[in-house]
């Protein structure tokens, strides 16, 4: 392993981790579900991301990094789902929440 | 070895801090998300201690099936919310607390009273595993070495699978069960079934078949198959087959008979009740693994459908 | 190298570990699905560097089966928050 590369793998898993961090942060601190939401799907397609990035350089083999690339891909499909379904689920509560209080259906 | 020895004492605090979380919990989303967490983090515990068929086990299992069991029996629940005038009485709850705490105890002591170091057929299970033909000495365990206790096993889900179809009343009964779904069709969810299926068959597929010579085997693969066929029900793109239906029986069953088949044929040519003739060890064994794969795919989406409630047609 | 990789597969785990306070905080059940959300891609994440780190085998299916399931939670939670379906109407028994 040259040490070229391995520079480029702690850097990438670096940046991953830091996108984890922010995620986390983003889903501890930010107002309402729907910016925890948005903190949430970058962790998917970023942290873990730049994390599958900085292991392709160590994998051995096309087939490796293929499997870390697939695995990425099914977390990114995965999220970007429930991230949908989450904030439709969200958006009704929100609307029963404030037909229910009098007010008319938030926009 | 440091930083390994941070992560693992992490994780364990963590385990138990979720744990007991998930036990304190007032309420059942509350813990059921609490749960889930659990199992993800077991997951990672198992495969720190090396245990990765167990990881995939817990993996499948508890991100797909028991996920969405809780998930949908808790809104079941809720429909008929009584929680805050059923809330158990003082000396109740003291009782239970008096016994969770004996029945901790009590296992806590028979750890402690274990002898060091403990009794183990590793060594021998290991020693004989090139007789088996297969590389994967967890397969061989399960499948050859231990063989009644597997078969067993899956007898359990078949007698589960009985009881809740018991639940159903007589003018349903032999129609289809209705199994956890969305009201109507999502864009997004169809979209997820539709292209998460086929990957998830494959890999399904993949987790058997590599099974017999690294970590894998019938019930991961069996479970992530389950799961294929939940999440293509939750989108409503299939629906949940009447209990009658005899390919339905037929699958459920497999497993466990083709299984008893192996192991009765051990009585004849082998001279003991499942003993596999040593020659076609590994062939026998992987038809039945993949037989049983079929029947846990069915029986675990089956168990998660619940019990009929539509009329036969 | 080893060193680094287990630092931060340990790292990621327990930022996505602090995130579960989200779990115990609330307040929507959608909050704390998220967290779960999160402490799954966290648990891919860090079995697919120990998987680099040490070799060991079959780390990586484990990662590919949570990745493959990761939206199951999510489904069953918005499929739960939609109204009951009715058993079938006697009317439909008769038929």
């Amino acid at each position: 392993m040259s040490g070229a590369l391995d520079l480029f793998s702690i850097a990438a898993i670096s940046v991953g981790g830091f996108f984890f961090l922010a995620g986390t942060v983003g889903l501890l601190r930010f107002p309402d579900p729907l910016c925890r939401l948005h903190a949430l799907t970058k962790v998917d397609n970023l942290g873990l991301g730049f994390i599958v990035l900085g292991l392709i350089a160590r994998s051995d083999g096309v087939f490796g990094a293929l499997k870390l690339v697939a695995i990425w891909a099914l977390v990114q499909l995965a999220g970007a789902t429930s991230a949908q379904l989450i904030a439709r689920a969200i958006r009704r509560k929100e609307q029963i929440g404030a037909k229910s209080a009098g007010g008319s259906p938030a926009a | 070895m440091n930083a390994l020895g941070a992560v693992d004492l992490g994780l364990a605090l963590l385990v138990l801090a979720i744990a007991g979380w998930t036990i304190a919990a007032r309420e059942a989303f509350a813990a059921i998300v609490g749960y889930v967490a659990y199992g993800l983090l077991l997951s990672i515990v198992w495969a720190r201690l090396f245990a990765v068929d167990v990881a995939m086990t817990e993996a499948a299992i508890g991100g797909g099936v028991t996920g969405v069991l809780l998930i949908s029996a808790a809104a079941r629940l809720r429909q008929a919310q009584t929680a805050e005038d059923e809330r158990p009485t003082l000396p109740l709850r003291l009782m239970a607390a008096a016994l969770s705490a004996l029945a901790a105890i009590a296992l806590g002591a028979v750890i402690l009273s274990l002898p060091e170091p403990g009794p183990s057929l590793a060594p021998l299970a290991a020693k004989n595993l090139a007789a088996t033909g297969v590389g994967n000495p967890i397969t061989a365990v399960l499948i050859a070495f231990r063989s009644f206790d597997t078969l067993l096993e899956k007898v359990v889900l078949l007698l589960a699978i009985i009881g809740v179809w018991s639940l159903a009343p007589d003018r349903y009964w032999g129609g289809a069960p209705i199994a956890p779904r969305a009201a109507r069709p999502v864009g997004a969810l169809t979209f997820l079934a539709q292209l998460v299926a086929p990957i998830g068959v494959v890999v399904g597929v993949h987790m058997v078949w590599v099974g017999a010579d690294e970590p894998g085997g019938a019930f991961q693969g069996g479970a992530i198959l389950a799961a294929m066929w939940m999440i293509v029900m939750m989108a409503r793109l299939s629906e949940a087959p009447p209990v009658g239906a005899p390919w339905l029986r037929a699958a459920l069953v497999a497993g466990p008979a083709v299984f008893l088949i192996a192991g009765a044929s051990g009585a004849v040519t082998s001279g003991a009740f499942f003993a596999l003739p040593q020659a076609f060890a590994k062939p026998l064994i992987l038809i039945i693994e993949a037989f049983m794969t079929l029947s846990i795919a069915v029986t675990l989406p089956m168990l998660v459908a619940g019990p009929p409630r539509r009329a036969p047609l | 190298m080893t060193e680094f990789l287990l630092a931060a597969a340990g790292l990621i785990l327990f930022t996505v570990a602090v995130g579960l306070a989200r779990v115990l905080r609330g307040p929507g059940d959608a909050d704390r699905l998220m967290a779960a959300q999160l402490l799954g891609t966290g648990g891919v994440a860090a079995l697919l560097i120990v998987a680099a780190a040490t070799g060991a085998r079959g780390l990586e299916d484990v990662a590919l089966g949570l990745a493959l399931l990761a939206a199951f939670a999510s489904v069953a939670f918005v499929n739960s928050g939609a109204p009951p379906e009715r058993d079938d109407a006697p009317e439909a028994a008769s038929k």
